[in-house]
């Protein structure tokens, strides 16, 4: 064999050299001698955003590398990153537009039949005024993506918001980071982190707080391991609920009990006051402190007992009026708060979340001790929390009581899990509550401030939030939605709680469900109408990452047959609609000159979309919505949008830098981005001798917030005796839409299995590789036992992967949220594990 | 030459998808056409590929797929069980396929003398495969070479 394997080794060096074309060149187009064309683009996965080039022969992506030109990579990929070229051609795209039809009409119960962009228009347009005609702008909703590139969220959210005037827009990233929005806009009153991944290389030590970056930031942590490695100072703590590949690098190893990760802070914040080592004078210039209402249920239904229960869930009271407000605080004192964390004892710390007491001690030390530069990242494990938004503003209270942050190598960062979960979804704004530049629909001055920008008359924007993404499934299910569009997301299967809440609301008689995808996925094959879309670099794109930096790319490639970008839908079904026929009469009034006009004219051909010539758009490249529109439509967009931002601490740059540069972090002033915010000397809206100023607030200050430890939604009890948690793997991303049609990545992990302890899975009867039936209170899933693989369980607990659409974990969770995210607790629920 | 063109292996790799339906005509997504209320399949106790000679990349800057079991296998900070037969020192002893040399540079393309510590753990980009039958064609191609 080991001949055999040294003679195919060179046989093979000389085989692959002829058999693979062209050597990229690193410039950003360069044709080798081959006729490869090669460009740059953002990785199409998750949210580090890294750097690719393109290679396109004859109309097709022939191949992908890391771009070593790039600054987030250098050069690097994930497995992920690395079979990009192949996401795009899974033989089952979806070409043209499928409808059910019985006897040539629509029909809930038919059988899809491939019918005519106009046709799926006519029936879309039909259902449209139907559901407003029934329930007003509240009856049609719109769930997108934090995969959405930066121009379709923009077009979406001013086709919903101002079109329709409908506020039902919500985006996927509401299940991914909405609690990291929260915690941003309580702590700093401005959304997305101060620091940037340049940190990594600065960090004296880095604390994983539920990530794990081995698998779901792979480059970021070959950077982080790149540090650790060389430099033998750097300390690594790493905190879960169960062991995975990122323990492999951990300095500090600690497994906690589900939801402890809560009184673990506020024991460092306890530690920190105790041994003396607040930065009094950081603390005393920069911060207030506050305390917060407590009693806020978890987000569930309102006939759950929990919420019964919740005296400040918000949600109406025998009254009628709303009982309290989850998002409430009020100030304190230094010494409030040093009284309210006091009784976090280690020892009380220790025996509640089963991290032993030196750990603990050790992992507060590295906050504590002024000489050591500490970086913290979270993920899904913060986030994903009916306690989110308390638990990213409690990463912030430690790191603001020692001062570190804003500076490199101390920083808390918050990573993202989507491509563009921040330029989309967040900047732009596609959340059910908000508007470009982190303005809210609750607010009169943000309102008219976008109406003036869209050239809209004032109350064209409506003021109440609309629904997000748990509440949104909940109203398909009840008949409230009865028009449902969904765009560049798999929500019937990365949704919680398939079978009680997501699943009915797609069958629902009452609602149409329109799912816009590349591939006929789960959510596709339950909806109505399915439209076939141009994915990736089909489509001229812009995404922005977690650390700000904003990405564009080219389009390379024509997408196939019938299918169409995200915003070309959009937009052009917004011409079927004239502004008198979904705008009441005394609104028009204000605007008499929009009479007669469509939403599309009255939207996208406003006199300031569409400025820009087709003409400039790059020589040789195709850009198939500006072609049709007739003009260069992400151009006229991006920069309508970028004026919310300029000159308000968002500043993006010209359109065109950014087909040039490898990104750029904003605000980006004069030329130049921001690397550090909050900090003089790194941030230009740091004014001359402030030192720090945390400008989202209109003192500059950062609040630190007195928060509790409190038990989750559901826990293990006698019969459902396990904890279960979901999550991602690294060869597969999200629900596997484009990863499982890549064979190498199919193969690489093909179907989901449950993690457990070998001791659970004895006990139970149950070996490696054996079925087993995983039930909770809602459903139940049939999938191998795997005892020995990356994850290593502690014993009560279980994980399986939510990839498999064969598998579907989340036919198990609970649709509990953060009750002032609205983000899904998709990490802790209860469940029983047999044999089948 | 044992060398087996990627094409080749796409093409024989179609025939054992006769059966799967085109996608034209249905929506039917990877869970195939059991109902999302029956309960799972459970055709899929998946093993690991038998060792086999290297898998043929796709292009040029495809991380090599693993050819070999790897089960067993750790890596620690302070070892790596992979460099045992790959690293630069050890590959033409054993066979194994050499670590390639963009792997001893750093972040700034400095050259080192050890595996660079950011491309330290394999499996981020090299995997191994299970003799999971995939679930739909992939219609990628490789770059033609031009001229010939």
């Amino acid at each position: 064999m080991k001949l055999n394997r040294r003679d195919f080794i060179k046989a093979n060096a000389a085989a692959a050299a002829m058999s693979v074309a062209g050597l990229p060149a690193t410039s950003a187009v360069a044709a080798g001698k081959d006729d490869i064309r090669w460009d740059k683009a953002a990785c199409r996965f998750c949210g580090t955003g890294c750097g690719v080039l393109v290679g396109t022969q004859d109309g097709r992506v022939v191949a992908t590398q890391g771009d070593p030109d790039a600054p987030v990579n250098r050069g690097l990929n994930c497995i992920k990153g690395y079979f990009l070229s192949k996401i795009m051609y899974g033989a089952d795209r979806v070409k043209t537009p499928m409808l059910r039809m019985k006897n040539g009409k629509y029909d809930k119960e038919g059988d899809f039949t491939p019918i005519s962009w106009t046709q799926a228009f006519d029936i879309m347009e039909a259902q449209v005024r139907d559901a407003l005609k029934k329930k007003g702008p509240a009856g049609i909703a719109m769930f997108g993506s934090g995969q959405w590139t930066i121009w379709e969220g923009y077009a979406a959210a001013k086709l919903m918001k101002a079109g329709f005037r409908s506020n039902n827009i919500d985006p996927n990233a509401r299940h991914c980071m909405a609690s990291a929005v929260a915690g941003f806009m309580r702590t700093f009153g401005i959304d997305e982190p101060a620091g940037c991944y340049d940190d990594i290389e600065h960090a004296d030590a880095f604390v994983l707080w539920g990530s794990n970056m081995a698998e779901m930031h792979p480059i970021l942590w070959t950077r982080i391991t790149d540090r650790k490695l060389s430099s033998k100072h750097v300390k690594v703590a790493v905190l879960s609920t169960f062991e995975h590949r990122s323990y492999e690098l951990a300095d500090i190893p600690m497994i906690f009990t589900p939801q402890t990760d809560l009184a673990i802070l506020n024991f460092i914040c306890n530690y920190i006051i105790q041994k003396g080592k607040v930065n009094q004078e950081f603390v005393s210039k920069h911060v207030n402190f506050k305390k917060s209402a407590t009693d806020i249920g978890y987000g569930l239904r309102p006939n759950n007992e929990l919420e019964k229960k919740a005296t400040s869930n918000g949600y109406p009271g025998d009254d009628g009026k709303p009982k309290g407000d989850p998002g409430k605080s009020e100030p304190i004192t230094f010494d409030e708060f040093k009284q309210f964390v006091s009784e976090y004892t280690v020892e009380k710390v220790s025996k509640l979340s089963g991290v032993p007491t030196k750990d603990l001690i050790a992992l507060a030390e590295l906050y504590a001790d002024p000489k050591i530069k500490v970086t913290s990242y979270w993920t899904m494990g913060f986030n994903q929390h009916t306690r989110g938004t308390w638990v990213n503003n409690m990463i912030y209270n430690v790191h603001l009581l020692v001062g570190k942050i804003s500076e490199p190598g101390n920083s808390p960062f918050s990573l993202t899990g989507q491509p563009s979960a921040c330029g989309t979804a967040r900047e732009v704004g596609t959340f059910s509550h908000r508007l470009p530049a982190d303005m809210v629909v609750t607010n009169p001055e943000h309102r008219k401030h976008t109406e003036e920008l869209w050239g809209l008359p004032e109350g064209t924007i409506p003021e109440k939030p609309g629904l997000h993404a748990v509440a949104m499934a909940r109203a398909l299910k009840d008949g409230k939605v009865n028009f449902y569009w969904q765009q560049c997301n798999n929500n019937l299967q990365a949704g919680p709680n398939i079978n009680q809440e997501l699943y009915p609301g797609w069958r629902n008689p009452e609602t149409f469900v329109v799912i816009s995808d590349p591939y006929p996925t789960l959510s596709a094959s339950y909806a109505d109408l399915v439209l076939p879309t141009a994915m990736w670099v089909e489509k001229e794109g812009a995404y922005g990452n977690a650390e700000r930096r904003t990405q564009f790319w080219r389009q390379q490639v024509k997408a196939p047959g019938e299918s169409r970008s995200d915003m070309w839908q959009v937009m052009e079904f917004s011409k079927r609609f004239k502004v008198e026929e979904v705008w009441p009469a005394e609104l028009l009034a204000k605007a008499p000159k929009l009479k007669g006009k469509t939403l599309y004219q009255v939207l996208y051909a406003n006199g300031v979309a569409d400025k820009y010539k087709v003409s400039e758009v790059a020589p040789g490249f195709d850009n198939d919505e500006s072609k049709y529109f007739g003009f260069y439509v992400q151009k006229g967009l991006f920069e309508e949008y970028a004026q919310f931002g300029r000159g308000h601490g968002h500043d993006l740059a010209p359109f065109e830098t950014y087909h040039k540069a490898r990104g750029l972090r904003w605000p980006v002033v004069d030329g130049k981005e921001t690397l550090w915010r909050f900090r003089e000397g790194y941030d230009p809206y740091v004014k001359k001798g402030e030192g720090v100023a945390f400008y989202g607030h209109k003192d500059r200050k950062a609040v630190i917030f007195a928060l509790p430890y409190q038990q989750p939604a559901e826990m293990p009890d006698k019969e459902f005796d396990m904890w279960l948690c979901t999550g991602r793997v690294l060869e597969h991303w999200h629900t596997g839409t484009m990863t499982r049609r890549v064979p190498e990545l199919y193969k690489a992990f093909p179907d989901a299995v449950v993690f457990m302890h070998p001791d659970d899975a004895k006990a139970r009867g149950l070996q490696r590789g054996m079925e087993c039936k995983v039930t909770s209170r809602r459903g139940e899933v049939v999938l191998r036992v795997e005892t020995r693989g990356r994850n290593k369980p502690p014993r009560g607990l279980v994980f399986i992967p939510f990839f498999d659409a064969g598998r579907l974990a989340n036919k198990l969770t609970l649709d509990a949220t953060c009750p002032i995210s609205k983000e899904t607790d998709y990490k802790k629920c209860a469940v029983k594990v047999t044999k089948v | 030459m044992r060398f087996i063109p990627a094409l080749v292996l796409a093409g024989a790799a179609l025939l054992s998808w006769a059966g799967v339906a085109s996608a034209q005509e249905v929506v039917e997504s990877l869970r195939g056409n059991n109902p999302i209320t029956a309960t799972s399949r459970t055709d899929n106790m998946f093993r690991p590929e038998k060792d086999q000679d290297l898998i043929p990349r796709n292009f040029q800057k495809q991380p090599p797929l693993i050819p070999h079991s790897i089960k067993g296998y750790n890596i620690t900070q302070n070892f790596n069980k992979c460099m045992d037969c790959h690293s630069k020192e050890r590959a033409e002893e054993t066979g194994a396929t050499k670590v390639a040399k963009s792997h001893y540079l750093d972040r700034e393309d400095k050259k080192l003398t050890n595996i660079s510590p950011r491309r330290y753990f394999c499996l981020q980009c090299h995997v191994p495969q299970f003799d999971a039958k995939p679930l739909v064609e992939n219609t990628y191609k490789p770059a033609a070479k031009k001229g010939e």
